[in-house]
């Protein structure tokens, strides 16, 4: 009888340590990222001076002549990024809006799915998308739009990070107390002014961590512009044109052949490494607005 | 003077301009379908589409490696994404102590996990790249590309394995304790029965995410051309299963759905674009049905543990 109890705390401290060491492996996930693009990235940075990296205004790794100036590719995905920005947060907004403040439960149940639904569509179907339906459409209206833009791409991702821009800008309105909504009321406020005034206020730092969010999935996306922004790293603005983003050039490089070692190999890391650091910077400063509305209410 | 009422103009305008915003994003989608669908047509209703390999000739090419890949590679993540997953899922929400060094290593943990899953996908692709593929040497294989996704599904499992254990409530676990059971007892007989509803729906979604996903996959070096299937590892003779050939499936060289789309969607060719059509409509429709049943089984579970 004894024996059979030790058996069963035996049996539990193994169990703790079996499923202890599961929580642990995630950890190692982080630090095998941080190690393997800083170890090739330092590599990198031993060929190329990391004063040329942050300093030249081409990229052409491929080129004879080499430049590996990161602008053109910051440029191209941070335009790409604002243009489903401008285009999500409007949108999203208004939808949120809509949803918390107005919509009666059955639409709420049907809408939320269908926006959650717009991050599980395969990105490269979006490609796909964007390539052959949105782009010559968008030609007939805007002139001088080439085969290849930042615009297209910027529109279709715009409505992929929906569902940060709205449905979690929803989740934060809903999550302001029923009282202050009534407060509001009993003093006359009608419900758009209450919604605009009293609840947007109240859920900003919810409302905002989503917008950064998606803004962070924006830039994190490669099939899209992959495929429809083109594969030419151009320093610019104008959306009409060609342009590559940091994700675009691993792509176009990962699908070469690609010798281990090499400096095209290592510069995807260099690229690679960047993107993170903007990705970690973009989800600290969502997270760290997210932990304020628990402290608010 | 006419009464003012507190549901005044703006109130009127506002939720037609929101419900139009809405029907907005609802045409979208449809219009993404359609369009897919129209386009793919002439393949989606070819039956050798769906059993013949990728070829130069755009009438004659199919998707048959491409989905082998796909259920393969699924098969891996899923399987590498549940062993490390649940009982991290687990660990947290049941054995947390919060306290001490322990308390200080679930922190990091849980930080961990939120941050993980906003890194970007091709983050994860250049992680396997340089650990997987070079590091550990397990080439472009099979293996490679299932750990790889099952990086991206983890932090969704994770997070839905918590969410779904933390609606059991407390009374369940005490009962349990107060008859004697331990804390495994207590895990195997009563939480992991009464939060598998939850899991399975996480497992659903992060699956339907990753089946979709191109970019790490690109990175690690799928390959868009492939001829053949990887060997069968059953046999003939006795025990009808050769562990040798298993490792060979494992290892061998894959495409899969999305990376054969990316590859068609590239080539100039309309002929070719009708193709990438046709998988992408093939791929969406597995989408749909995947975040339908988690929907309905998210449902359902509401429904049937009410405590």
């Amino acid at each position: 009888m004894f024996s059979f109890i030790a058996y069963k705390k035996l049996l539990d401290k193994c169990v703790l340590a079996v499923f202890f060491t599961a929580g642990f492996i995630t950890i190692f996930i982080t630090v095998g990222i941080v190690y393997v693009l800083l170890s090739d990235a330092i590599r990198f940075f031993q060929e190329v001076p990391i004063e040329r990296f942050l300093t030249e205004k081409e990229w052409t790794p491929v080129f004879a002549t080499k430049k590996f100036g990161i602008w053109p590719l910051i440029t191209g995905t941070f335009l790409i990024a604002a243009i489903a920005v401008l285009v999500s947060v409007p949108l999203g907004l208004v939808i949120a809006i809509y949803l918390s403040e107005y919509a009666s439960v059955r639409v709420k149940e049907i809408a939320k799915p269908i926006i959650e639904f717009l991050e599980a569509v395969p990105t490269v179907v979006y490609g796909y998308f964007t390539l052959l339906f949105v782009t010559p459409i968008l030609q007939k209206i805007v002139p001088g739009l080439e085969a290849f833009n930042s615009l297209a791409p910027g529109i279709v991702l715009g409505f992929m990070i929906l569902p940060y821009t709205a449905s979690m800008a929803e989740d934060a309105m809903k999550g302001v107390p029923q009282r202050i909504r009534e407060a509001s009321y009993a003093l006359g406020a009608t419900r758009l002014r209450t919604a605009i005034t009293i609840v947007l206020p109240a859920a900003i730092s919810g409302v905002v961590a989503g917008f950064i969010l998606g803004a962070s999935r924006a830039i994190g996306e490669t099939m899209v512009v992959a495929i429809a922004a083109g594969m030419y790293p151009n320093l610019t603005l104008d959306p009409r044109e060609p342009i590559q983003t940091m994700t675009g050039y691993i792509v176009q490089v990962a699908l070469g052949d690609l010798p281990y070692g090499s400096i095209e190999y290592l510069s995807i890391f260099a690229v690679g490494f960047a993107l993170f650091i903007i990705a970690f910077i973009f989800n600290s400063i969502a997270l760290w607005l997210r932990s304020r509305i628990r402290e608010a209410y | 003077m006419g009464r003012k009422t507190i549901s005044s103009k703006p109130d009127i305008i506002f939720p037609i301009i929101g419900f139009i915003a809405f029907l907005l994003v609802v045409s979208f989608m449809i219009t993404l379908i359609v369009d897919i669908a129209i386009d793919g047509y002439e393949r989606l209703i070819d039956p050798s589409f769906y059993t013949s390999y990728p070829s130069r000739f755009p009438e004659k090419a199919g998707i048959l490696s491409g989905w082998v890949g796909t259920t393969l590679v699924m098969a891996g993540a899923i399987f590498w994404s549940l062993l490390i997953g649940i009982p991290a899922g687990i660990y947290l929400e049941e054995y947390a102590t919060k306290r001490g060094i322990r308390g200080k290593i679930e922190t990091i943990i849980e930080l961990n996990i939120n941050n993980l899953a906003a890194v970007p996908a091709i983050i994860y692709g250049l992680l396997a790249l340089g650990i997987f593929v070079y590091r550990f040497k397990l080439g472009e294989s099979i293996l490679t590309a299932g750990l790889t996704l099952s990086i991206l599904m983890l932090p969704v499992i994770v997070v839905n394995t918590r969410e779904a254990i933390r609606r059991i409530p407390r009374d369940i676990r005490e009962g349990a304790y107060a008859v004697g059971a331990t804390k495994w007892d207590t895990i195997r007989d009563h939480i992991l029965p009464y939060s598998l509803g939850g899991i399975l729906t996480g497992l659903i979604i992060a699956a339907s995410r990753a089946i979709g996903e191109t970019a790490p996959l690109v990175t690690i070096g799928a390959l868009t051309f492939i001829a053949f299937l990887p060997p069968s590892p059953f046999t003939s003779e006795f025990p009808f299963f050769s562990l040798e050939k298993a490792w060979d499936v494992l290892m061998s060289p894959f495409t899969v759905l999305p990376i054969q789309i990316f590859n068609w969607v590239s080539r100039p060719q309309a002929a070719f674009q009708i193709n990438a059509a046709a998988a992408g409509f093939v791929l969406l429709v597995l989408t749909v049905i995947m975040n339908a049943l988690a929907y309905y089984l998210r449902q359902r579970v509401r429904r049937k543990y009410i405590w």
